[in-house]
């Protein structure tokens, strides 16, 4: 199973990168991992003129601390992701998200910025980095912009990149004292992808009441969104089964939800609701206090 | 579009050319370019695994490489794992506790099992599990999959040698 042809480019910067995207316009397309672009062009349903393949840049790869803001290159891997020692102590978050993406292979070749660029709604990351208050760093010809997550997915598929631009890296601040995590995922199990992906983020005070929650949800909309009916009746409450679960009713309030062979829209509403809950009460619980 | 791309690739241990399309993927580089069809083609799109090689110690689908990706890169497939006539514990776990029926999947899957045991080679049963997801098997029903990974993990760990195929 081929793509139709084209013309293969491997530019040695992100500047020689950002001049060729200028230069094919229309017909020219990132290729990073290729995990999501490969399929979709032997399918034939995208047929670009021109590949930049930017895999072999450097400098787009890794994690860094800087201060409190972790720092993650756009090429970084979901394996790399998984199990790297700074993630795993600043953002945990992302490594719990890493390994359910996909299978050993897939994570080995699929790339962080990859995976959000593509904006697929039922992709796992758009979660959590929505929970995890993220900033998206981006060059394009006139220099670098910094994109804050709620503003990124814009719709199906779509994301705030312009055409002309290059994901460099994505900017997460370090999670604060007595705050916890959890990714929380209906699998699909045939294609892996989430049915419905929750993400949860909340900090707790010191006599346990919540001082700041974010929710991110993937698959139940056309794209990525934050509950944000649930986050403020959670913020200022002792949290407890019963109130947790109040607050997840109106997970997919103003949601026109996603409804398919794999699921219909009522049984994703339930689905959304039961895995905010769920989420939201492991956060609270590993929030520790 | 006729232009080719050069590629220059470690296959096995072996500096191997070629001048290919750009859109060649990496599985029909090994297979049709190279003859090296210890590598199977299952779906082609990524779900299966049957095609499974590893690309610098790590495990990846080559239907899901392209052939100029690999450029500068180490690849292994099956055919590398033990010399020829011979069997590498791995292979004679998976002959002897009957982790393969059919055998279209196996390659693939020892690729798999060879890569996750690097990493872990002391892997539980529910790690196995978790390291195979990217590989189907129609016909084991996965139960003497594990089990002939798990065996593999212990004739490894004591430094079993690749026995000659009787
Ligand atoms: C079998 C299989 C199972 C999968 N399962 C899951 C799953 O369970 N959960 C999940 O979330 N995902 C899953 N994926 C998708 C996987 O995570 C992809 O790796 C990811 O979506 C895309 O990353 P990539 O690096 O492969 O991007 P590519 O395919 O190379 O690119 C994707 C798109 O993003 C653009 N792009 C890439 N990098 C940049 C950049 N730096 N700046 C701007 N644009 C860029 C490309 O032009 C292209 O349009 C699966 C994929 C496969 C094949
Ligand atoms: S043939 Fe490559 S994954 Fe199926
Ligand atoms: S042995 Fe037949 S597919 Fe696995």
């Amino acid at each position: 199973m081929h793509p139709y042809p084209f013309t293969y480019h491997r530019p040695t910067s992100i500047d020689d990168a950002l001049t060729m995207l200028g230069e094919f316009g229309d017909s020219g397309k990132l290729l990073a991992g290729g995990h999501s672009l490969l399929p979709v062009m032997k399918l034939r349903l995208a047929q670009p003129e021109h590949l930049i393949d930017i895999s072999g840049l450097a400098g787009l790869s890794g994690v860094r601390l800087d201060g409190d803001v972790v720092g993650i290159g756009a090429l970084t891997t979901h394996h790399q992701l998984a199990t790297d020692a700074i993630l795993e102590t600043s953002a945990g978050l992302l490594p719990e998200i890493a390994r359910v993406v996909g299978d050993q292979q897939v994570r080995n070749r699929g790339t962080f910025g990859g995976a959000l660029a593509h904006a697929d709604p039922a992709a796992d990351y758009p979660a959590g980095v929505l929970a995890l208050n993220a900033e998206i760093v981006a060059r394009g010809p006139n220099g670098e912009r910094t994109i804050p997550i709620d503003d990124f997915f814009v719709d199906f598929l779509t994301s705030a990149l312009e055409p002309d631009e290059i994901l460099t890296s994505i900017r997460i601040p370090a999670l604060a004292a007595n705050t916890g995590y959890r990714y929380e995922k209906l699998q699909n199990p045939a294609s892996g992808y989430a049915i419905v992906g929750v993400a949860a983020v909340v900090t707790l005070t010191a006599d346990g009441k919540i001082s700041a929650a974010r929710v991110g949800v993937t698959g139940a909309g056309d794209m990525a969104y934050r509950p944000q009916a649930v986050e403020n009746a959670l913020v200022g409450s002792t949290p407890n089964e019963d109130s947790v679960k109040a607050a997840a009713e109106s997970a997919v309030d103003g949601i026109e939800l996603l409804s398919d062979i794999h699921a219909p829209a009522d049984y994703r509403a339930r689905v959304t609701k039961n895995l905010v809950r769920r989420a939201v009460l492991k956060a609270v619980e590993r929030a520790g206090v | 579009m006729t232009e080719t791309v050069s590629i220059t690739t470690t296959i096995n241990g072996e500096s191997r050319t070629a001048e290919v399309e750009p859109r060649t993927l990496l599985v029909h580089l090994l297979r049709d370019t190279f003859g090296m069809t210890g590598t199977h083609i299952g779906c082609e799109t990524g779900q299966c695994g049957a095609c499974t090689v590893q690309m610098n110690g790590g495990a990846v689908k080559s239907c899901m490489v392209l052939a100029a990706q690999a450029d500068g890169h180490q690849i292994a497939t099956i055919e590398g794992v033990a010399p020829k006539g011979t069997l590498h514990p791995m292979q004679q776990a998976f002959w002897e506790e009957h982790g393969l029926q059919c055998g279209y999947c196996t390659p693939g899957v020892i690729m798999s099992s060879l890569a996750l045991l690097v990493e872990n080679p002391d892997p539980s049963e529910a790690e196995i599990r978790h390291a195979l997801e990217g590989n189907i098997c129609r016909c084991t029903g996965y139960h003497n999959i594990v089990i002939a990974v798990r065996e593999a993990a212990v004739r490894m760990a004591r430094g079993d040698e690749a026995t000659s195929i009787r």
